[in-house]
């Protein structure tokens, strides 16, 4: 085991462990936010450059201070390492500058989006952002196109994390669709008109951290907030079965896999527990699901109750 | 900012010439087994110079010898400059805009073609000889202003050079 | 007249056929080598050569060789990076055009010094008629026995293979030039692990400049020390500079590094001044991605000394004052020319050329050209120039690959120091798209 401090709290952690893996096992406020990363898909991190976090000391063997701030998700720790994320004013500013690039060019139509209560790009707008926008110029808006009757691709919205390449390269055999293009006009398309459908494919919806990639099966159909989430499992024999589904009165309105804090589905009996689309599209018969209990949600700003309310009254920003 | 990427409608793949599977198969030998995707640029400069352009149903046949995935051939295609994914005039007139070219003229020589082909950057002659487009530098920036036709370089172009050139390609292409 | 080690016989006749580039005394370097070297003493005399990365990077390349991983029965590569697209940078071309066989002998030397039995070079895809002259000169060494197997009676195996790029400035990057040569999109790698350890296919690969390849050879030839002797301090050897804009004679020139730059700009046997009779107003010294010099920064540093092609003082005063030497794209501006356009221009370039892989890249080169094209054409505000400083810092950094800082630093250098020019377009916008501002004078120190 290796010691690391971030923070200030001192921790021992397994060696290869990522800087934002080892704020994880602490939990917390000191968790970096990450919008790219997802620790159950190989590959992916790096990008978003949300999880930036400055390195004051390399390790005990070389204790010089990184010069650039590094991607916690994709770098290792090192013994004797010392890491400042809340505690350094100096990623809290470049985050701030992060989070003003990721919104430069997005929609803000929160009022609209079904993502909104359970949006990452949300929270961290909340947490980072500005009240006020410096952009002048035109947003960036694609052309909409249509990839199945399941899911609905907003590409206005999407930041470009590949977690949803990622779901298509490792769980579906054929990848239809790709990231098109480069710079800002980069897009995730099909290039083709071509649906994407697989029985697994709709674990996109779930690892989108923002409202690029929703359930054309819940679309519109309710805010999120006003659902009830519950634990449910059924028999399928394609996937666990473990799921949330999330009620109004004794209807389903819509089923995703179970999430963790860090919004990224849970591991039971150590395999990820995706789900396949037959669970999350068609079983909207409550009979078909054993409910086993209400579930838990946290860290998403509106759905966890009255965050928005506290955060506010602590906010000079948007105070003003 | 409008960013303007249609769908485009699937295809069939398409047949290549007896030339062009030849090279192909060359350009794939120069890469060791398991690593055949490394001739895929290869293989799209060798499609594009036989049919000027490359489209859906030449990509679902690259897909094909490559043993790919079509959309890994769309993601490569879409990220290199080079490759027109929708038709084009016969020659490609690629007229660098970088700051090294624009010191010494090259909004002049663009705005010139413009004139002289009676066209504006993006657009084909009704003829379908020409087509403008502008490129970012092309690593030939002390000979400047300069462009790129079929992998041609033309350097230090002046008025007159930029009509024989004209000339030239008219009379190349009647043949 | 400076020694030339690399270029020196570019212009002798069928020079790049492989009979007269051995009657002029090629492939020596690859018979020293493998017939009385071990690989270790080639790496050897590169790292006493004091040779830095041509590339624009300037790392010293036997530092980089000695890094590589060689762990056993794993396949090792070495990787030219034949993609020149660093605005003001055209040597490479050149190199390879006139002197095809000067690479190869440098790829054959190299790869010998590094184990690799595979290497190579990837070329950008606009050059496609310069990959057609490696590809006769590649096939001409395999008839000569200079590649395949048993080199020279040695027992030493190579395979060359020249493979294009497809109109990508960030494959330049080296990690996007692996993914690029594996045929994928150009999106640089994060890094650790470098590609010393894992590179092209995740072997241990070096990835190394046509001019620093090339440069092994005289290396080689004439021993590491020899080639040191060239030079001021840490900038040894020669350097070959593109030369582009208003130039009364721009182009392709070796130099000897510590030439001072007065006499590059005017001296008789380089660029001969300004065309047209003009002032000097500007300098980019190193290619497009490195801080713009006035004109009263260029021929001095700020501290009054005389400022020399070499990696050092080009860098003299830091991003206050200095700039750096870079790819050793020269490019020279006159006293007609706009410094609002230029950058913006070169703002384009970026956000073009960005991959669009990082939120802080793909937004801020956007965002920033933008901005620069309402100031270019009299839309522009003087908040403007304060939030490019701002966009400026967020990307410098924060980028998985150099290009955000190459996108950010000629910015920030262009309002640093025609800061008026700006404001200019600012406060007179109209005047501004009539004429130009002209020079701007020396800060007057207090």
């Amino acid at each position: 085991m290796i010691k690391v401090t971030i923070d200030d709290v001192e921790i021992e952690v397994a060696p290869g462990t990522t800087i934002l893996n080892a704020a994880r096992q602490v939990g917390g406020e000191i968790v970096p936010p990450a919008m790219c990363y997802y620790s159950k898909l190989p590959g992916t991190g790096g990008k978003c450059r949300t999880c930036l976090v400055e390195v004051a000391a390399g390790s005990s063997a070389d204790p010089r201070p990184m010069p650039k701030l590094v991607a916690s998700c994709s770098t290792a720790v090192m013994d004797g390492m010392i890491v400042k994320n809340k505690t350094s004013d100096r990623v809290q500013t470049n985050r701030g500058g992060v989070v003003e690039f990721l919104l430069v060019n997005h929609p803000l139509d929160c009022p609209i989006c079904d993502q909104a209560g359970e949006c990452h790009l949300q929270d961290l707008g909340y947490e980072h952002g500005s009240a006020k926008t410096r952009y002048r110029e035109e947003r960036r808006t694609f052309n909409p196109i249509d990839i199945g009757n399941k899911i609905k691709l907003h590409m206005n919205r999407c930041i470009l994390c590949y977690r949803c390449v990622a779901v298509a390269n490792q769980l579906t055999d054929k990848r239809v669709h790709g990231v098109l293009h480069r710079g800002e006009h980069a897009e995730i398309s099909t290039y083709i008109e071509n649906a994407i459908d697989n029985d697994f494919s709709g674990n996109m919806i779930d690892v989108c951290p923002v409202g690029a990639l929703t359930d054309k099966t819940f679309r519109f159909k309710s805010r999120v907030w006003f659902l009830k989430p519950y634990e449910a499992e059924c028999n399928c024999e394609k996937c666990s079965g473990k799921a949330v589904v999330w009620m109004f009165g004794n209807e389903i309105f819509r089923v995703t896999a179970r999430k963790d804090k860090y919004g990224e589905v849970e591991s039971l009996e150590d395999k990820t527990a995706w789900i396949c689309n037959d669970c999350r599209f068609d079983k909207k018969d409550p009979t078909k699901w054993n409910l086993i209990g209400p579930r838990k949600i946290d860290r998403h700003s509106v759905i966890s109750q009255g965050k928005y309310a506290t955060k506010n009254d602590n906010n000079p920003k948007l105070l003003q | 900012m409008k960013v303007d990427h249609p769908q485009a409608v699937n295809e069939a793949p398409i047949e290549f010439s007896a030339q062009t599977m030849t090279e192909i198969q060359r350009v794939m030998g120069l890469f060791p087994e398991g690593k055949k995707k490394s001739a895929i640029l290869s293989i799209l400069h060798l499609v594009q110079d036989e049919f000027g352009w490359v489209s859906v149903g030449a990509m679902n046949k690259v897909a094909l010898l490559l043993n790919i995935q079509p959309i890994e051939v769309y993601e490569v295609a879409t990220f290199y400059t080079m490759f027109h994914l929708d038709p084009v005039g016969k020659n490609v007139l690629e007229v660098c805009r970088t700051g090294p070219c624009q010191l010494v003229g090259s909004d002049d020589l663009i705005a010139y073609i413009e004139e002289k082909l009676d066209i504006k950057v993006g657009e084909t002659t009704k003829d379908g000889l020409f087509t403008l487009k502008t490129v970012e530098c092309l690593g030939a920036c002390g000979y400047g202003p300069m462009l790129m036709c079929k992998y041609q370089f033309y350097e230090r172009l002046t008025k007159e050079k930029v009509n024989e050139m004209l000339d030239a390609m008219r009379e190349a292409s009647k043949s | 007249m400076a020694r030339k080690l690399l270029i020196e016989h570019a212009e002798v006749p069928e020079i790049a056929s492989y009979d007269i580039y051995r009657m002029h005394g090629g492939y020596a370097s690859v018979e020293k080598a493998l017939k009385t070297m071990s690989p270790e003493e080639v790496v050897e005399e590169v790292k006493k050569s004091g040779l830095r990365g041509r590339g624009g990077a300037g790392f010293p390349t036997g530092m980089k060789w000695s890094f590589l991983a060689k762990p056993e029965g794993v396949e090792r590569h070495l990787v030219c990076n034949a993609d020149e697209s660093e605005p003001g940078t055209f040597k490479d071309r050149y190199l390879m055009e006139k002197l095809p066989h000067l690479l190869i002998e440098g790829m054959i030397t190299s790869s010998y010094a590094l184990g690799a039995r595979r290497s190579y070079i990837y070329i950008r895809g606009e050059f496609m008629y310069v990959l057609r002259i490696l590809e006769k000169a590649i096939a001409e060494a395999y008839a000569n026995g200079m590649l395949g197997k048993n080199i020279l009676g040695s027992g030493y195996d190579l395979d060359l293979v020249v493979t294009p790029g497809g109109g990508a400035y960030i494959c330049g990057e080296e990690t996007a030039l692996l993914e690029s040569l594996e045929g994928k999109r150009g999106n640089p790698r994060m890094k650790p692990p470098f590609p010393a350890v894992k590179g092209l296919w995740g072997n241990p690969t070096v990835v190394n400049n046509v001019e620093s390849i090339a440069a092994v050879v005289p290396i080689v030839n004439e021993g590491g020390e020899a080639y040191a002797k060239i030079g001021i301090e840490r900038s040894t050897g020669t350097k070959l500079i593109s030369a582009s804009g208003n130039l009364v004679r721009p182009g392709v020139y070796e130099i000897e590094l510590g030439l001072s730059v007065e006499e590059f700009i005017y001296g008789d046997d380089y660029c001969r001044g300004i065309a047209n009779g003009k002032q000097l107003k500007a300098c980019i010294p190193g290619g497009s991605s490195v801080p713009i010099l006035p004109h009263y920064l260029v021929t001095k540093t700020a501290a009054g000394t005389d400022r020399l092609m070499t990696y050092e003082s080009l860098a003299d005063g830091g991003f206050a004052s200095g700039s750096m030497l870079g790819s050793g794209g020269f490019i020279v501006f006159d006293e007609d020319q706009c410094i609002v356009k230029n950058t913006w221009n070169f703002a384009r370039f970026y956000a073009h050329e960005s991959c669009g892989q990082c939120s802080p890249c793909r937004e801020g080169t956007g965002w920033m050209e933008k901005v620069l094209y309402r100031l270019e054409h009299g839309q522009g505000t003087l908040e403007d120039i304060s939030l490019l400083e701002e966009i400026n810092k967020k990307i410098e950094g924060n980028t998985i690959c150099p290009l955000g800082d190459a996108a950010a630093w000629p910015v920030a250098a262009a309002i640093r120091h025609f800061r008026e020019e700006f404001e200019w377009h600012v406060k007179a916008p109209q005047e501004a798209q009539k004429r130009n501002f002209g020079l701007i004078s020396a800060p007057i120190e207090a």
